[in-house]
């Protein structure tokens, strides 16, 4: 039996399981379903990760360097080309791979950090043929980085999302001419630099409150249809614009990959679609923990890293020291907030402050955040622009939170 | 010189080719496109219908409910995964109510077992989510779902593997009397033979004409489906139908064999391969569907699609012989994926009447078996991978297909030679993420295999090309 298991090899099992190393376990394995550890980092070959957490910028293949030498140093057992078929609720992991075989392990504890995944054109329902040419962001990002093929020449972007971002610079450096940028939203989805280094310095086009409404072309896609949106997100007659392209790249959203956590019981969150969390990444099932973008979508892998030594930690704590105990405040989101990570914190297993991530769910300018229980605020954050494609975190003293079991809300409240 | 030719390698003409096959003939099957199963085949509702539809004494009736029972018994001996799920068709008024009995009337007559009328709050009580307003069902227990683009490669598989020779990418082009029999130009060359099957879909009416003086047209009609996540695929666990009216079956929601849920779909007249799917297309059929079942989330959806039935305007199917020893199997809509190993058998009479000569094979191989990784026991799994490493080896994360899988379907009667080829005989690429993960490592798959570079593989038909060229510094001459 295992100490601990981590499902998924990529930033988030890689920080976790050193950090549960760290913590003083010394029988863990981390179960990798591609060939090498590393994740989707492998794939983002572009620079601007690591600022916050190393303090340098580094390009993801990099990024993840970092950590499997920190792993390489510990005695952490990996498995690459190994997949996780289930984890049940008693913590017996099931897993296949070629060398591997198919074998069930069991474990003390378990992390979940299998990632997420991205959303595809029937989740978005666009009209028209179904010819080649339609790839989601993430795997044309595949295409050109790993296998080295390019997937298109003429080529138009719907979402704004960061790999839609990233990868109109990256055909566009191959050769491809991007012929647009097209989002639904009257804002980016995407982090501000990612808008002006791949788009702005590009001289690409970036569409807001748009939308394409119809593909074309019997094999290969052969054109797109552009049309506005009105402020409900309904296409406008009359709008059209038609793009002669041979490609069309999805970046619509992510949404975090819980198969696995399902199975296992573990209660999801439908503002996250990930598992609802504690202050210390613990899910709803006792001794499953999780962390990364299976939990909740994130925009800088750096943040991930935290969160995942937390989960790590926490890991170890439950396996060395016993479950965490105590009454937990439940998170609630006020006014422009559209979700919090953890859910619920129980004051008693918190060191001194609580980091709580959050979105909004709109453009705001100069705003405070205010933390406040019923009628009484606990306490407020000064912003200057807050964004729905960037993640937000503030610190809440502990203290703040103690007092019993009334929930604690997070707003929003734009300067007049 | 062939004994018999078909065109046509979907539903009918590969059941078609399966009946043929049993006997000592030599057999020629012409698919214009480079896999079978590719028309109207794939894209339809995958429904085997009970056989209350169609009027009491045509052609229809007889081979929907006959070819009901084979493909219960061919789907079980064949390997294809079938599950005998009942459907209801519902009412939501008086008037419906009256149609309710007039379906009943006609199944009755059209010897369809185990129709029962249910009250509103008895259909309820078996599918819970239905809607508050439905007043009565007809239910069906001999309606079923099934694989429809597998049930046919079944078919096509077994008539190959007793001899019969499928030429893909042979659209036929011509078509002209000789002697005794025909000399049919296709695009892979001149076939000739003593018999021909028209079994060609949407296409049936042009190949007719081929050989034939006009008698009728193909007014095709498109239908728009929603196929939804396995999260919503319990929502019903019966084929839920609407009253037919004179533009079809109206918008149905099924459970299917893969755990999905299916939603459509809305006719409208369209031309022969138009598989576009329209906004307004595929609002009509979600706000139709959410009549029935008020809690579909249709956020779950992971794909739209289109298909297109060979309508003619006749209420039955349109087949006999046009000319000497040419076998119209035409018009062939709804209910034609159901009818289709009736109509197989069917067509082996006509030609038999037509003086073709028919000596049952001593050996006939009527068998087929694939793995399926996802459905074996952890002890199964644990010795199949043993055995053969590649098993071990998830390529489909969302359906569990291993590599082994792909390797094996490489290696079956009717190898594929696209990506979506591989879908159909193994399912990587049909789930949630719609083939984002996987599709490279199919690709990659493929390439090896078929030793072709990366760039000539297909997404689904020839020239359906995926990728455009290799990136800088990827080429070999630079």
């Amino acid at each position: 039996m295992y100490e601990l298991i981590v499902v998924g090899g990529g930033p988030a099992g890689l920080a976790a399981a050193c950090a549960a190393w760290d913590a003083g376990l010394r029988s863990i394995l981390i179960v990798e379903r591609d060939r090498e550890l590393g994740g989707i980092l492998n794939q983002c070959i572009h620079n601007g990760f690591g600022l916050t957490w190393f303090k340098e910028e580094l390009t993801g293949p990099e990024y993840a360097h970092r950590f499997v030498e920190l792993l390489s140093r510990t005695g952490v057992e990996v498995r690459t080309d190994t997949m996780v078929l289930d984890v049940t609720a008693d913590l017996s992991v099931h897993m296949t791979g070629p060398e591997t075989g198919y074998r069930v392990e069991r474990a003390k504890s378990v992390i979940l950090a299998m990632g997420c995944r991205e959303r595809t054109r029937g989740a978005i329902g666009i009209p028209g043929t179904r010819p080649a040419g339609v790839y989601t962001a993430g795997a044309a990002q595949r295409y050109v980085n790993i296998e080295g093929w390019l997937p298109g020449k003429r080529v138009v972007i719907l979402g704004s999302g960061d790999i839609g971002l990233i990868m109109a610079r990256r055909m566009t450096l191959e050769g491809a001419k991007v012929l647009a940028c097209v989002e639904v939203m009257p804002y980016s989805g995407g982090l501000t630099r990612n808008i002006v280094q791949c788009l702005e310095d590009f001289g690409i086009p970036l569409y807001l409150s748009h939308t394409v409404t119809q593909i074309r072309g019997r094999d290969r896609v052969s054109e797109v249809v552009v049309s506005r949106v009105d402020e409900n997100r309904r296409p406008i007659p009359g709008t059209e614009m038609v793009f002669s392209c041979d490609t069309l790249l999805l970046s619509v959203g992510l949404i975090p990959e819980n198969e696995l956590s399902e199975r296992a019981g573990v209660t999801i969150d439908p503002r996250t679609k990930g598992p609802a969390v504690y202050e210390n990444m613990e899910t709803s099932v006792p001794g499953i923990f999780s962390c990364g973008n299976v939990t909740h979508v994130h925009d800088l892998v750096d943040f991930v890293s935290a969160e995942s030594r937390r989960a790590g930690e926490a890991a170890a704590n439950f396996v060395l020291k016993g479950p965490a105990a105590g009454e937990a405040v439940e998170l609630l989101n006020g006014p422009g907030v559209s979700y919090t990570v953890p859910q619920r914190v129980r004051p008693g297993n918190v060191e001194k402050a609580l980091n709580v991530f959050f979105r909004v769910n709109r453009i705001f300018g100069k705003s405070q955040i205010v933390v406040s229980r019923g009628d009484r605020e606990l306490c407020r954050f000064k912003r200057d622009r807050l964004a729905p494609g960037e993640m937000e975190s503030v610190t809440v003293p502990v203290k703040l939170l103690e007092g019993g079991p009334e929930p604690v809300a997070i707003a929003v409240k734009e300067a007049e | 010189m062939a004994d018999v030719v078909i065109i046509g390698c979907g539903a009918v003409g590969a059941a078609t080719a399966m009946e043929l096959s049993r006997y000592k003939l030599e057999l020629v099957i012409l698919e214009r496109e480079n896999d079978v199963a590719v028309g109207t085949t794939k894209a339809n509702s995958a429904i085997l219908h009970a056989g209350y539809d169609p009027r009491p004494g045509t052609l229809m009736a007889r081979l929907n409910v006959r070819g009901s029972e084979l493909c219960r018994a061919y789907c079980h001996a064949l390997d294809v995964p079938y599950r005998g799920c009942g459907s209801m068709v519902l009412a939501f008024s008086e008037e419906e109510r009256e149609t309710l009995r007039e379906l009943l009337d006609r199944g009755v007559k059209n010897g369809v077992p185990g129709l029962e009328l249910l009250t509103g709050d008895q259909a309820r009580a078996r599918e819970p989510e239905l809607a508050d307003t439905v007043q009565a069902a007809l239910w069906a227990p001999t309606a079923a779902i099934v694989s429809p683009w597998e049930m046919c490669l079944a078919f096509a598989e077994t008539a190959v593997k007793n001899g019969a020779q499928l030429r893909l990418n042979a659209c036929v082009t011509g078509i002209e009397r000789r002697g005794e029999g025909y000399t049919v130009h296709t695009a892979q060359g001149d076939v000739e033979a003593r018999y021909v099957v028209n079994a060609a879909g949407v296409d049936s009416g042009a190949v007719h004409d081929m050989a034939a003086p006009h008698s009728f047209d193909i007014t095709p009609s498109r239908g728009e489906y929603y196929l939804l996540d396995k999260a919503e695929g319990a929502r019903v666990n019966t084929v839920i139908f609407q009253c037919p009216t004179k533009l079809g079956k109206g918008v149905l929601v099924s459970p299917t064999v893969h755990g999905n849920l299916i939603v459509g779909p809305n006719a409208e007249p369209s031309e022969p391969h138009d598989e576009a799917t329209t906004a307004g297309g595929l609002a009509f059929v979600k706000e139709r569907a959410l009549l029935s079942v008020p809690g579909i989330d249709f956020s779950k959806s992971i794909r739209n699609f289109a298909g297109v039935r060979a309508n003619t305007g006749r209420d039955d199917f349109l087949i006999g012989c046009p000319a000497p020893g040419f076998l119209d199997l035409a018009g062939i809509c709804s209910p034609g994926l159901t009818s289709a190993p009736a109509i197989g058998e069917y067509a082996v009479e006509l030609l038999a009447r037509e003086g073709l000569a028919l000596e049952k094979k001593e050996h006939f191989d009527f068998s087929r078996r694939r793995v399926r990784f996802k459905e074996l026991s952890p002890e199964a799994r644990e010795e199949l991978v043993r055995r053969d490493p590649a098993y071990g080896r998830v390529i489909c994360r969302c359906e569990t297909v291993t590599e082994g899988e792909i390797l094996a379907c490489l290696r079956t009667p009717i190898p594929p030679v696209s990506v979506d080829g591989v879908k159909r005989r193994v399912n990587a690429g049909m789930g949630r993420c719609q083939g984002g993960f996987c599709a490279p490592r199919v690709v990659e798959i493929l390439s090896r295999e078929l030793h072709l570079s990366p760039g000539e593989i297909v997404k689904d038909r020839a020239g359906m090309k995926m990728l455009a060229r290799e990136t800088k510094g990827g080429e070999a001459d630079v």
